[in-house]
């Protein structure tokens, strides 16, 4: 269990330390996600009443266009190298190097909501966290499950030959109950209803998590052995 | 050899009896005329879909667990017959949906879900067609297949929990269906089954035979 | 007292669909050899490196390592393995040290610098420790792999045509560093195109053809001129 959770930490370690250097992930990222959110305001008209039920779902857009943009760059620097081949191939179990992966892309994805969120309350006047904390939670929950998953299919589309589409074609449909959930949290927060409405809609994300977290653990050694 | 001409034959007559019963037994519906029709063959190909992307699901597990390359084939023929079935779903939707509700689509859990399975489906074609080495393909599908065919319930229910229009055939207890349309639906669903394993067989036995042929067309090129 | 075999492979069939990479193939191997390979393109060389490195699980038969099921040990055995095939196996963004830093972790090495030091010593490449990797020329690249791939002293060694484009150099350097793994008895199994290279550090050789083994001695047994031909009349 000790060394389970050692290699994951070594990892998240090493691409922190890599991203450190190089900034590709995050900044790239971070570039196409404040273009979303900039160029989905021409939806609206400026001061337009109806745009508080909308924008919600335009912040989990940016996230998700762009998190896609930043998971297939992540696993590219891990495949140039081999070096992918080279952890399955280390004392460690697979799906240890895995939820490393998984770690290190949530935080990444992390760091660009967190100077993302603050841009695009400026931009369309609003404030998530005005009437509930929870945004936060939905965030977290949300991003983690958009890691697990996204993690492992850049993994998969990494390898065919039209890699750059094959992520999103396969994700977006599987994300569907993620990107629902989290517009509906979204919105319940910034127009200020019930937070506990919101609740039902955090246990699916949760559960969510949970299943293939647990689904993908049972499974990846299968899937990389060659 | 005979055996599979006899499933064919059974086939071929169940479908035809399925035609019968849809357009002359059953009934014309007092609300929504003939076009009612359609429901026989849109939930009989709903129905099948599902139970193809099943069978993939099942023998993705089989694909990743034994390594015997069979089970690919089951599980690509399986969502190779499931995608068409899966299309006119959502063609015969809309058709019905318009005359009846005035639109095209209506973001229904069920039909919305369909589409959303649409998608998975492609992206396991595509994924297949992308990829080049054999092994690869078999193991990177079968993830999704499993992975997809987890999705799908929490796809449903996470639609359903924001909307909800279709009517309801079945949670009536088929009290809003006339006995004869529960037979002719009944019908439906045994005839599109047995075409769905009729279809099947043959693809997973020519993508058997091809790597056969794979096989031997390798053998041939070593000096 | 068991006297197994470091070791030892027992009919081991690898399927792919139809197409059969390797077919019952058996032998066995004490500590301390050194095995060279030969075989055409195909023959199933390669496929017999991942079945013995564990990236791929054979579709039949059995190897057992010191006498235990390969299918037995934890995935903790995988580090009396190192690997040095054509991938660097590198991170082109971090320098020498800092990639060699991050695999000494994930394989639990203690006392990890003086490691570090002691290898890139031997690769010839301490002074370009905290270089990046991204500028090294494809020699030093070469060499900083074969560290890697050592760093953790591994008991067996298996190379998968570890020669092909590496500069006279890096070769040099190969070469030293095989004779001296093998001085120390460490078990060796490469893969090589090169008949004479091939030949010369060997301790064993086995000739492989269509998945199978078709020869297999010790090279005492074998004369360096008769060698070629050899192999030329078991490969047509």
């Amino acid at each position: 269990m000790k060394n389970y959770l050692s290699t994951i930490f070594y990892i998240v370690e090493k691409d922190l330390l890599l991203e450190l250097k190089s900034k590709e992930v995050v900044v790239s990222m971070l570039l196409f996600s404040l273009l979303v959110v900039i160029v989905f305001s021409f939806i609206f008209e400026p001061g337009a009443a109806y745009k508080d039920n909308l924008v919600g779902g335009i912040l989990w857009m940016a996230i998700i266009f762009s998190g896609v943009l930043g998971l297939n760059k992540s696993m590219l620097n891990e495949i140039t190298g081999g070096n992918l081949n080279a952890l399955l191939l280390a004392p460690v179990d697979r799906s240890a190097v895995f939820f490393g992966k998984v770690f290190s892309n949530f935080l990444f994805l992390i760091m660009m909501e967190i100077i993302t969120v603050p841009i695009f309350m400026v931009f369309y006047n609003i404030n998530i966290f005005a009437n509930s904390l929870m945004s936060i939670v939905v965030l977290a929950l949300g991003t983690y499950g958009f890691a697990v998953l996204g993690t492992l299919f850049s993994l998969i589309s990494v390898k065919t030959k039209t890699r750059e589409i094959m992520l999103p074609l396969l994700l977006l449909p599987l994300m569907i109950p993620i990107i629902l959930a989290g517009i509906q949290c979204m919105n319940i927060y910034i127009l200020g209803d019930d937070v506990a409405e919101s609740y039902k809609w955090l246990k699916l994300i949760g559960a969510f998590d949970v299943i293939f977290t647990a689904v993908i653990y049972a499974i990846f050694d299968y899937i990389v052995e060659e | 050899m005979k055996l599979s001409a006899l499933i064919d034959a059974l086939t071929f007559l169940a479908v035809a009896v399925a035609l019968y019963f849809a357009f002359i037994y059953a009934p014309v519906e007092n609300v929504m005329g003939p076009v009612q029709k359609i429901f026989y063959f849109h939930v009989a190909s709903a129905w099948i879909s599902f139970f193809a992307f099943f069978v993939t699901f099942v023998c993705s597990f089989f694909v990743l667990f034994t390594n015997r390359y069979i089970f690919d084939d089951i599980a690509s023929g399986s969502a190779e017959i499931g995608i068409i079935f899966c299309t006119i779903v959502l063609i015969t939707g809309p058709i019905w949906a318009k005359p009846i509700w005035g639109t095209w689509w209506t973001w229904d859990p069920r039909l919305t879900t369909t589409l959303i399975l649409w998608f998975i489906y492609v992206g396991y074609l595509m994924l297949r067609k992308f990829l080049d080495e054999d092994d690869k393909r078999a193991k990177f599908s079968a993830a999704l297949g499993i992975i997809g065919f987890i999705d799908v319930p929490i796809v449903f229910f996470s639609i359903r929990w924001w909307r909800t229009i279709h009517p309801n055939v079945m949670q009536k207890g088929g009290g809003g269906l006339a006995p004869e349309m529960l037979t002719t639906l009944f019908i439906s669903l045994f005839a599109f089954t047995l075409l769905y394993i009729t279809m099947l067989v043959k693809t997973a036995v020519i993508k058997h035979m091809f790597r056969r042929y794979e096989k031997i067309a390798s053998n041939k090129g070593e000096t | 007292m068991t006297t197994a075999k470091l070791i030892k492979l027992d009919e081991i069939t690898k399927k792919y669909g139809y197409l059969e990479a390797l077919k019952k193939v058996s032998f066995y191997l004490d500590r301390g050899e050194f095995l060279s390979v030969f075989g055409p393109n195909g023959a199933g060389k390669s496929t017999l490196l991942k079945v013995l490195s564990s990236q791929t699980r054979p579709s039949s038969g059995q190897i057992f390592f010191d006498g235990i099921k390969l299918s037995d040990l934890p995935n903790d055995f995988r580090r009396n393995f190192g690997v040095i095939s054509h991938q660097p196996f590198l991170y082109e963004n971090l320098s020498a040290e800092a990639n060699l830093k991050f695999y000494g972790k994930i394989y639990g090495l203690k006392e990890v610098d003086k490691r570090i030091d002691n290898i890139l010593n031997k690769v010839e490449l301490s002074e370009r420790k905290s270089d990046y990797v991204r500028n090294f020329s494809r020699g030093m690249l070469q060499r900083l792999s074969i560290a890697r791939s050592i760093l953790h002293d591994p008991e067996i060694i298996l190379l998968d045509e570890p020669y092909t484009g590496l500069d006279q150099h890096a070769s040099y350097i190969l070469s030293n560093i095989l004779k001296e793994q093998f001085e120390h008895s460490k078990t060796i199994i490469m893969v090589t195109h090169n008949l004479n290279r091939g030949y010369d550090l060997a301790s064993k050789i086995a000739i492989m053809k269509r998945g199978k083994i078709v020869f297999f001695d010790d090279k005492v047994n074998i004369p360096e001129y008769e060698f070629e031909d050899i192999y030329l009349a078991k490969v047509s």
